[in-house]
């Protein structure tokens, strides 16, 4: 079921519009009043969940490929959800070492909207053989998502300016705040920064 | 007292600065990069200055177990077959510490150098010391030098194209078009690029 929620959100300074499209049920936020007069403008400026440009997928497991176009929707979601956006492939031995890290945080902060997405640099020839298997191993059950765009100049600057590309690497975002970080990460070290994201 | 509280204030800065920008370190184009003195995979060191004929150099930083560096291995080949004789040739360097990486230790670069037929000197940074410097932080990383009465002068920094997993769908070969344009006298019009890459392992 699909619940479509417009809260309207007003800052001391401020007044912000967050538009929530989620497919889970969840609790009302407090602070939360039912826009009417701005629907028409909410339907525009919506972003639509991009279109992946290929699924990959076994027997089990299946993953969506996207280029930087339809990742960005990703990187830019603006709801009450926080979300950890980890840069990683299976051959980047500290990626997998953090790895963990990062499942933890998705299944401790569930409750707290806290989601983490995965996002997979693995090259074409390694999806079936390493990436899909990993998977599959790890029973990964953060969102895993494949970002498919050779022509990595074009995109890693608008990641962030400071990415020098080396992974792993990991953006934390929601509706007010976004930081960056080309680092590894403990769990601890993860749970202190999005303990900044309130 | 004013002063003691001006001295506080530029200490709290200067400890904000240099724990803010743990990056600042590396060179810019234009700045001028340091010559070293490694040990190639054939025992001998190298140093810049020892390379004769010279009008510049293709440094990379690269390494044996990285896929993005492997992907590039015989691109990085087919650049010092290229340049070599006009005057750029390759000065490969693994930055990664081979006790934190063991893919990546002197003998398994001997076996790579052996197996893919390096035509350029494959140096290992001993003790880590040369790639922060010149501010590497992933393999590959490239920085084009050229040489001038005032030292080696870099003039571009990144990736060597915009393609990592097919050569055959290239469509700017950034380090070509430096060098290229470095051999007419011309400026490089792509100075500099961003590439993902495996971090370095200090």
């Amino acid at each position: 079921m699909i619940i479509k929620r417009t809260y309207l959100l007003a800052a001391a300074m401020a007044i912000m519009v967050a538009i929530s499209c989620k497919k889970e049920v969840s609790t009302p936020d407090p602070v939360q009043t039912n826009t009417v007069d701005t629907p028409e403008v909410v339907k525009d400026t919506l972003p639509k969940l991009p279109k992946p440009i290929k699924v990959y997928s076994n027997d089990t497991v299946s993953v969506k490929a996207y280029d930087y176009a339809g990742l960005e929707y990703f990187l830019k979601q603006k709801n009450d959800t926080t979300y950890v956006v980890n840069f990683w492939a299976t051959w980047c031995v500290p990626c997998v070492a953090e790895l963990p890290n990062f499942e933890k945080i998705n299944a401790n902060y569930k409750k707290n909207k806290i989601k983490v997405i995965l996002v997979s640099l693995d090259m074409a020839k390694m999806i079936d053989t390493k990436l899909l298997p990993f998977i599959k191993e790890k029973q990964l059950k953060s969102e895993v998502l494949l970002l498919r765009d050779p022509d990595a100049d074009s995109w890693i600057p608008k990641v962030d300016s400071t990415w020098s590309g080396a992974i792993p690497a990991t953006v934390i975002y929601n509706a007010e705040m976004r930081k960056f970080y080309e680092k590894s990460f403990t769990y601890d070290e993860l749970e202190k920064e999005i303990s900044n994201f309130k | 007292m004013k002063k003691i509280q001006f001295l506080a204030l530029f200490l709290v800065m200067g400890a904000l600065a240099a724990f803010t920008n743990p990056l600042a370190g590396g060179y810019k184009v234009g700045d001028t990069a340091t010559d070293f003195s490694l040990k190639n995979v054939d025992g001998k060191m190298v140093s810049l200055k020892d390379i004769k004929n010279a009008k510049g150099y293709i440094v990379v930083f690269t390494c044996n177990h990285c896929p993005y560096a492997q992907a590039y291995e015989d691109r990085i080949v087919a650049l010092n077959n290229k340049y070599k004789a006009l005057g750029y040739p390759v000065v490969a360097i693994n930055p990664n510490n081979p006790e934190k990486e063991k893919a990546d230790s002197f003998a398994n670069m001997q076996q790579r150098a052996k197996d893919k037929k390096f035509s350029f000197p494959y140096l290992l940074d001993d003790g880590q010391k040369i790639f922060p410097q010149y501010g590497a932080t992933k393999t590959p990383h490239v920085y084009v030098l050229q040489k001038t009465t005032k030292g080696n002068v870099v003039k571009y920094i990144g990736a060597i194209d915009d393609n990592y997993e097919d050569a055959k769908a290239v469509k700017q070969k950034y380090v070509e078009n430096a060098v290229d344009a470095l051999l007419n006298n011309k400026d490089v019009t792509v100075k500099e690029t961003k590439a993902i890459g495996c971090s370095i392992k200090a």
